[in-house]
């Protein structure tokens, strides 16, 4: 007897911030667009330098977004916390679901996410792939 | 309301339209309004309007026009009349 693994497939989201339409926000709604958007993670790490704080901000709104077009929730709820950029020891960034996320997310059979962001002055970018198990493993033989 | 809404959108929509040619069912996500702009809208008409939107109400079709954003105030307003301003 046997068991044969599910078919693996890649979903791939893509987003692009502008970092002025971050920093404008900031501007208009302070704390209440900060904490209602990134988690106390994010804001400890992005907030630690104030020349970089915008366009890291800008990275992670944009991550989120990515992580969106790959989860595909359409019009179910999903609050922007629940969507994590976190960072690897090795400073590398990664995903991680809380909550509602989290579990939408294995209901869709996700079982990996990788996450690349980038930034310059003007724009901020984000890609996600996220891997999903097309089909269930059976036992076979 | 409505007005307060179409207020709230000329400022922090982002729309790629006037937004006072657009009839209140228009799908404003059509119109050129990103997911970050519905952020700033959902937070400009919580100031303005004295409400809170919670987090089931954090959906696409929430923001989608003029109509269902009005829906979705008079629902928050109706479960919290103290929240009234």
């Amino acid at each position: 007897m046997g068991l044969e693994l599910g078919e693996a497939s890649m979903v791939v989201g893509l987003d692009l911030v502008l970092v002025s339409a971050i920093t404008s926000s900031i501007e208009h709604f302070g704390a209440r667009f900060l904490k209602r958007i990134f988690t106390p993670n994010e804001l400890s790490y992005c907030l630690l330098d104030p020349g970089a704080s915008a366009m890291r901000l800008a990275a992670r709104f944009a991550a989120k977004e990515a992580a969106l077009k790959v989860l595909r929730f359409g019009d179910e709820a999903v609050s922007w916390q629940s969507i994590e950029v976190a960072r690897s020891p090795g400073g590398a960034p990664a995903i991680v679901l809380h909550d509602e996320a989290r579990a939408r997310a294995m209901n869709r059979r996700f079982i990996g996410f990788s996450v690349s962001i980038t930034h310059e002055a003007e724009y901020a970018s984000a890609v996600v792939i996220g891997e999903r198990r097309r089909n269930l493993a059976r036992r076979i033989g | 309301m409505k007005d307060d809404i179409r207020a709230v959108l000329v400022e922090h929509g982002r729309l790629t339209r006037p937004v006072d040619t657009l009839a209140d069912e228009a799908d404003l996500y059509q119109a050129g309004m990103t997911s970050h702009a519905s952020v700033n809208v959902m937070l400009a008409l919580e100031g303005r309007l004295g409400i809170e939107f919670p987090d089931r109400m954090l959906r696409r079709s929430v923001f989608e026009s003029v109509a269902s954003i009005k829906a979705a105030i008079e629902e928050l307003k109706a479960s919290h009349p103290r929240a009234q301003p």
